[in-house]
């Protein structure tokens, strides 16, 4: 790679950091209108106590938990990709990788405000972190509720620090291109950084302990936040395939979120130059897999339960299938699997368009597997005296949609104060493969056909 | 005098650079090479290659570990509390406590680990130089004996400019 090219690159990854447009403004205040009428919203609840949302007994789960579940397996699109396609040293995920993470944290920081959401009274939301205190009230550390917290917090630690860590180059490269006090604020974040041999080794080497650190805590996560309803003896939850399930879906609607992402970030940054049509391309040929691994557990998970034919399951089986829900869980199975699957599988179909058709029906798709899981079975329940049917509130749609719209707020503001693709990473891609000498070529090909240590 | 350094437009002439000082006697830990991104597949970038960071990572583990062991088996013993007929120290459930705070102290070991051994943050000046995030490649001699020698080696080189710090 040239200094040219590197200067271009390191031009087109500022540009949008240095020339704001007044639709950045327009967006922001738009986005930043619909959060403050969310957190109006919340107010209201706790004004007028957690009644005037839609959840009563005995469906005290709905929206929130739906939501909470949701935006934690959208975090599944970041950390974890990125994870392992560092690990299996992909180099199309260069410009893909910061883009991935910053969905991690922002969704699981979202993800994690729903349980206090939920609570009738937040501000004493710290009384369910697991410490010992006088109030009587034990740590339990056998519930899954306590899992998530150490979950779901060990998750956003190191998915924080995976994105913070990458990003320390960055900062610096900023600290000496940027004038006034951006300068001033780059050269605090960039900690010092030089750029010496010892630190790039150091910061590698650092980040391949991390993705392999990350791949086992993604997947527990998802895994104990299907505990969350697994571990409960309700029909249609208690359930061994959940926790797989569980993750699948995750990963299957991160990767869709990504999509979309990118695909913004594409066209409204002028990043067709980075953003190729081969990471849509690879992204979507995972997503066709996700979708019908997606399809094959929803069939064993339905296929159990026929074949079970206990009476609380099959009551909920049919409330989904042909009851009240019906119609939500059929555009699921259309947003999951008969919309994206020619899209996806048809090569010619594909495309950007394609592939963002797709990733959004399974947006769409994904929301109503959490909604479908969490509500039916708590109103269906064993007893037909307690059945019941809910009903979303004002209070409660208010706070999902702008949820949406603090997810894209969070994301326009990084975007506007760091590089969404890593610079450093992507000139590294432009090095060509390492030339070894003979004696260095000889000696891989021999540790290669190895057979014995 | 802390430092003379040259900015290189290219790795071929920034390893040349480094060769060349290793040749006229400058000792390898003198030697500073700064650039905007790794060239892992230079030999100048192999000096550090042996790092504690792996075992260290995984000391943080064995940390977070104890911490997850002791956590929940303390939390039971002085707060027992009889839940869904499970015994009081329950170890199918504590296993995820252990697990998820063995993982956090081996990201946590890491991190800091990678703070400590490259010495960030830091306020202090360092060699350095700005046309560096332009692409340029900096091969510096740090508190150089030999000032003559060493620029006179550098010139020999493809440097584009020399500098002293």
């Amino acid at each position: 790679m040239t200094l040219q090219e590197e200067q271009k690159i390191n031009a087109d990854l500022l540009r949008p950091l240095q020339r704001t447009s007044v639709w950045f403004y327009l967006l922001v205040g738009v986005l930043g209108t619909i959060v403050l009428c969310g957190a109006g919203a919340w107010m209201y609840q706790m004004w007028n106590g957690i009644a005037v949302a839609g959840i009563k007994w005995p469906i005290f789960w709905a929206f929130y938990i739906t939501n909470f579940v949701f935006w934690i397996g959208i975090s599944h699109a970041g950390t974890l990709i990125s994870a392992i396609l560092r690990l299996v040293n992909a180099t199309w995920r260069r410009p893909v990788t910061r883009c991935a993470e910053v969905i991690t944290v922002f969704s699981l920081m979202i993800g994690a405000m729903f349980p206090i959401i939920h609570l009738g009274r937040p501000w004493l939301f710290f009384w369910l972190i697991p410490y010992p205190s006088e109030r009587q009230i034990w740590p339990n550390l056998r519930s899954p509720l306590a899992w998530d917290f150490f979950a779901i917090s060990t998750y956003l630690t190191g998915s924080s620090l995976f994105l913070l860590l990458p990003i320390i180059p960055d900062f610096a490269l900023m600290r000496d291109q940027m004038t006034g006090w951006r300068k001033k604020v780059y050269r605090v974040l960039a900690l010092g950084w030089q750029g010496t041999t010892k630190q790039w080794h150091r910061l590698e080497a650092a980040m391949q302990v991390m993705a392999i650190a990350i791949v086992p805590v993604a997947i527990s996560v998802h895994t104990i936040v299907s505990f969350d309803f697994s571990m409960s003896p309700v029909p249609m939850w208690h359930s061994t395939v959940f926790g797989p399930y569980f993750v699948a879906g995750a990963i299957f609607s991160g990767i869709a979120g990504l999509i979309i992402a990118m695909a913004i970030l594409r066209k409204v940054l002028h990043l067709e130059e980075y953003l190729h049509p081969v990471h849509f391309q690879n992204l979507g040929k995972l997503l066709l897999m996700m979708s019908l691994l997606w399809g094959y557990f929803t069939f064993v998970e339905r296929i159990t339960t026929w074949y079970g034919n206990s009476s609380a399951e099959m009551a909920v089986f049919w409330e989904t299938e042909l009851g009240s829900y019906s119609p939500l869980f059929w555009t699921m199975v259309f947003c999951n699997f008969v919309i994206p699957f020619p899209l996806l599988a048809i090569k010619k179909l594909r495309t950007i368009t394609g592939c963002v058709i797709a990733s959004s029906t399974i947006v769409v798709g994904m929301w109503l597997e959490r909604f479908l899981i969490v509500v039916p079975s708590l109103g269906t329940k064993f007893l037909p005296y307690s059945w019941s049917f809910y009903r979303p509130q004002p209070v409660e749609i208010m706070i999902t949609i702008s949820t949406f719209a603090a997810m894209v707020l969070l994301y326009t503001l990084f975007s506007k104060a760091v590089p969404i693709i890593s610079i450093w990473e992507l000139k590294v891609g432009g090095h060509g493969r390492p030339q070894l000498m003979p004696a260095q070529q000889e000696e891989e090909e021999r540790t290669l056909w190895r057979v014995r240590p | 005098m802390n430092a003379i350094y040259g900015l290189y437009s290219d790795p071929n002439s920034a390893q040349n650079a480094v060769d060349e000082l290793r040749k006229a006697g400058v000792a390898d830990r003198a030697i500073t090479v700064v650039a905007s991104q790794p060239y892992e597949e230079y030999e100048f970038s192999h000096r550090y290659q042996q790092t504690w960071i792996f075992w260290i990572a995984a000391g943080g583990g064995v940390l977070g570990l104890g911490i997850g062991l002791a956590l929940a088996y303390i939390t039971e013993v002085f707060w027992p509390i009889v839940t869904g007929g499970m015994p009081i120290v329950a170890w199918w459930p504590n296993v995820i406590i252990m697990f998820e705070l063995t993982m956090l102290g081996a990201i946590l070991a890491t991190v800091l680990s990678l703070f400590i051994t490259t010495g960030l943050p830091t306020v202090e000046s360092r060699v350095y130089d700005a046309e560096v995030s332009n692409g340029k490649i900096l091969v510096a001699v740090e508190k150089p004996k030999n000032v003559a020698m060493i620029e006179a080696t550098l010139r020999d080189t493809n440097v584009d400019t020399i500098k002293r710090n």
